[in-house]
């Protein structure tokens, strides 16, 4: 059967089970858009070509399922690639798409020319340029296996626009795959596991971190059901928020340098610390060499190259951390870890509160107001945040029960990815790809500025989300580090000029409030979850609440 | 342990590979000591080896991250000694027709190849180690080089062992 190579791109992500891209058009995705219209994909316009990357991740983090985004070449093209970088800092499978200008021009500096497949080399799992309509199929079939199989990632597929205007015989048979170079990671090897199982009957207090590599490899239960069998101390990362419910007992808290005192005083003080699905980042493991001189790690993670990247561990295991798990489980039966450390571990926990409290200096307590929306919701809904220091009260006060519920842009650390995420995941709950929850997206009201015109795109396309607002006219985060590190030398983080963010939300005609006190949390949050819609509801905090518990104590003193 | 390591990579002959390959040394902060690429009896497939310096867990992260690379179809990272290397080179050396007959002798005794002559000059087609490529070098130099192109090192494994593709 004829048909123009758009047309293929189109039955292909038909075939691949996209019901949704987000994206913007232009001349050089303009046939892919023409024929995109007369499949059952929905194409959702956003306001940003960067907010279409962010809404196709928070899709995908929402889900697991491969988020689709498209752009035009040149500029278009360009404006992605914060959002792919960011979906690649945490491995979230995507598929981008972007027009290239015609093949006779490439190489021409032509009209909105870049070589986006060259500048994004750097963060993409993998990438294309497709010259030859005759491989369209067989591209777009490999980019979604590549996508997201095994660590998945991003990647892109650029076509120039005479490519999808040629015609060719579209092959009704399915085309293979056949990427022969990509490597799959199987199970484990079993010597491995079993050194991992020794340990941890040698081992007096030993400790699991969770990563996010556990939601990724869909190995959530398996990683409970682990944890219930062995009773090991669990500590997780930012990106392993909801392995555990925050709230429950077996979860000894948030690592790193904005993680809980107590989560980081009993990682110290173990004797083996199993690391499931991390890279161990910098902002996780601050002192790497102590950590590695300590003889204490097993590593285990699908991507080979993470191990021994930033720790050399005393025993390393290569597999999805799914198969590792249920390999894992009959070598430790019978096998708990030793109850007075956990007794220990239980003890130190218990010393120290992160609970906010509700003093009011004319000014919301940002951790108390996330402590109150989180009780009164039940935690049930999709959160997202920005970056600043929003998300590390976020990530320190909102009780985050489930998986895939908490978004945010951990890796890459992106101003700008709430609001889009947050528009992409409730596009799939909207779609019925993910559970049927109010999406929320906290903000400062800095990150919220970075991609503050994706509120049309959120109106346009019917996709609600409960905005907060943490407004203290500052950047925040750099105004503490500058606190902190710069001796108050309090330098271009005033945001003064920002609109009457209420006006603004009567702009869009989206409900919206106000919060002033902690006296007025409990009747906002009511209003806001009153119904289902859109809402903006703004939050006055003082602008010297800290992330940093030593900020908090110089302040106390 | 520190040393000088040669990383032998399969790689599938399309057009932007070495750049991707090369892009993973600069971006990871690895530096590359040499390089050379050619295809295989399998035209689909080049290769491209690298010569590397490290200690043995730098070489082993790259060895990882190139391996994670889709086009990469297989590596094998060995030690210098462990291989026969060789590089070629090109050099143009000034001559008269006093000197010219010794210059002759020294490329006779290093078994390399005369490949061009002209009034003021010879050029001479040499391969070998890096070693004998200096040495070589050093020969000629009184005689005054005006040109020199030289390739980066490439590798054989000794022995039985060969790197192919498994069918």
């Amino acid at each position: 059967m004829k048909m123009t190579g758009a047309e293929m791109a189109v039955r292909t992500l038909e075939k691949n089970g996209v019901s949704v891209i987000f994206g913007y058009p232009g001349a050089s995705n303009a046939p892919f858009i023409d024929k995109l219209s007369f499949s059952s994909i929905q194409h959702c316009l956003t306001r940003n070509e960067q907010g279409a990357a962010h809404m196709a991740s928070g899709y995908s983090k929402a889900t697991g399922r491969v988020g689709v985004c498209t752009a035009t070449s040149g500029p278009g093209a360009t404006n992605l690639i914060t959002g792919i970088a960011t979906a690649y800092m945490d491995s979230v499978p995507m598929v981008a798409i972007t027009g290239q200008v015609s093949t006779n021009l490439v190489g021409k500096d032509a009209f909105q020319e870049v070589d986006i497949t060259g500048a994004t080399l750097p963060f993409t799992k993998y990438s294309y340029l497709v010259k030859d309509v005759s491989q369209i199929q067989r591209v777009i079939d490999e980019a979604f296996y590549i996508a997201s199989t095994g660590r998945p990632g991003p990647v892109l597929i650029d076509i120039p626009v005479d490519v999808q205007l040629q015609e060719y015989n579209y092959p009704e048979r399915d085309v293979k795959a056949d990427a022969r170079g990509y490597k799959l990671i199987g199970k484990a090897n079993e010597s491995q596991l079993r050194k991992v199982a020794e340990a941890l009957k040698a081992s007096k207090k030993p400790v699991i971190l969770a990563g996010g590599g556990i939601v990724v490899s869909d190995a959530v239960e398996d990683f409970r059901r682990l944890i219930r069998m062995t009773d090991i101390p669990s500590v997780h990362t930012l990106m392993g928020l909801g392995v555990l419910p925050s709230d429950s007992e077996k979860n000894f808290g948030m690592i790193g340098s904005h993680g809980a005192k107590w989560a980081n005083k009993i990682f110290n003080s173990s004797d083996l610390v199993i690391v499931m699905g991390s890279r161990l980042g910098d902002r996780t493991i601050a002192n790497a060499q102590g950590l590695e001189a300590a003889q204490k790690v097993i590593h285990i993670d699908i991507d080979p190259a993470e191990i021994g990247k930033n720790i050399q561990p005393l025993i390393p295991v290569v597999g999805d951390i799914k198969d590792v798990i249920a390999q894992l489980i009959p070598l430790l039966r019978g096998y708990k870890a030793d109850s007075a450390w956990v007794k220990e571990a239980k003890d130190i926990r218990s010393k120290f509160t992160m609970t906010a409290v509700s003093d009011d200096k004319g000014a919301v307590n940002p951790r108390y107001f996330l402590e109150m929306l989180s009780k009164k919701i039940g935690s049930e809904c999709i959160l997202t945040t920005e970056v600043g220091q929003n998300q590390i009260w976020c990530a320190q006060h909102f009780t985050v029960k489930e998986p895939r519920r908490f978004l945010t842009s951990g890796g890459f650390g992106t101003m700008g990815y709430g609001l889009p995420a947050a528009i992409g995941a409730s596009k799939a709950v909207k779609d019925g790809v993910a559970p049927k929850l109010p999406v929320i997206a906290v903000a400062g009201d800095g990150s919220f500025q970075m991609d503050l015109p994706e509120l049309g795109t959120m109106c346009q396309h019917g996709t609600p989300v409960k905005i907060i607002i943490f407004k203290n006219d500052r950047l925040g985060m750099v105004h503490e580090l500058q606190h902190n590190l710069y001796k108050s030398n309090y330098q271009a983080v005033h945001i003064d000029g920002s609109p009457n963010f209420n006006i603004l939300a009567d702009a869009y005609g989206v409900r919206n409030g106000h919060a002033c006190k902690n006296s007025e949390v409990d009747a906002a949050i009511d209003e806001m979850m009153a119904d289902d819609k859109a809402y903006i509801l703004v939050v006055e905090v003082d602008p010297f609440e800290p992330t940093l518990e030593k900020f908090d104590e110089s302040r106390k003193a | 342990m520190e040393g000088n390591y040669i990383l032998s990579v399969l790689v599938e002959n399309h057009a932007g590979v070495l750049s991707r390959v090369v892009g993973l040394f600069t971006r990871r902060g690895y530096n590359i000591n040499s390089l050379s690429v050619g295809t295989t009896q399998d035209e689909s497939i080049s290769r491209i080896t690298i010569a590397v310096k490290g200690d043995e867990q730098i070489i082993e992260q790259i060895s990882k991250q190139v391996s994670k690379m889709v086009e990469v179809l297989k590596i094998k990272v060995l030690r210098e000694d462990e291989l026969v290397c060789r590089e070629l080179a090109l050099i143009k050396v000034k001559s008269t027709p006093k000197t010219r007959g010794e210059i002759m002798e020294i490329t006779s005794i290093f078994r390399s190849n005369i490949v061009d002559v002209s009034q003021n000059t010879l050029t001479i087609e040499l391969s070998g180690n890096r070693k004998k490529l200096n040495a070589f070098l050093s020969m000629v130099e009184p005689y005054g080089i005006e040109e020199i192109s030289r390739t980066g090192v490439t590798a054989i494994e000794r022995g039985t062992n060969t790197l192919k593709l498994d069918k």
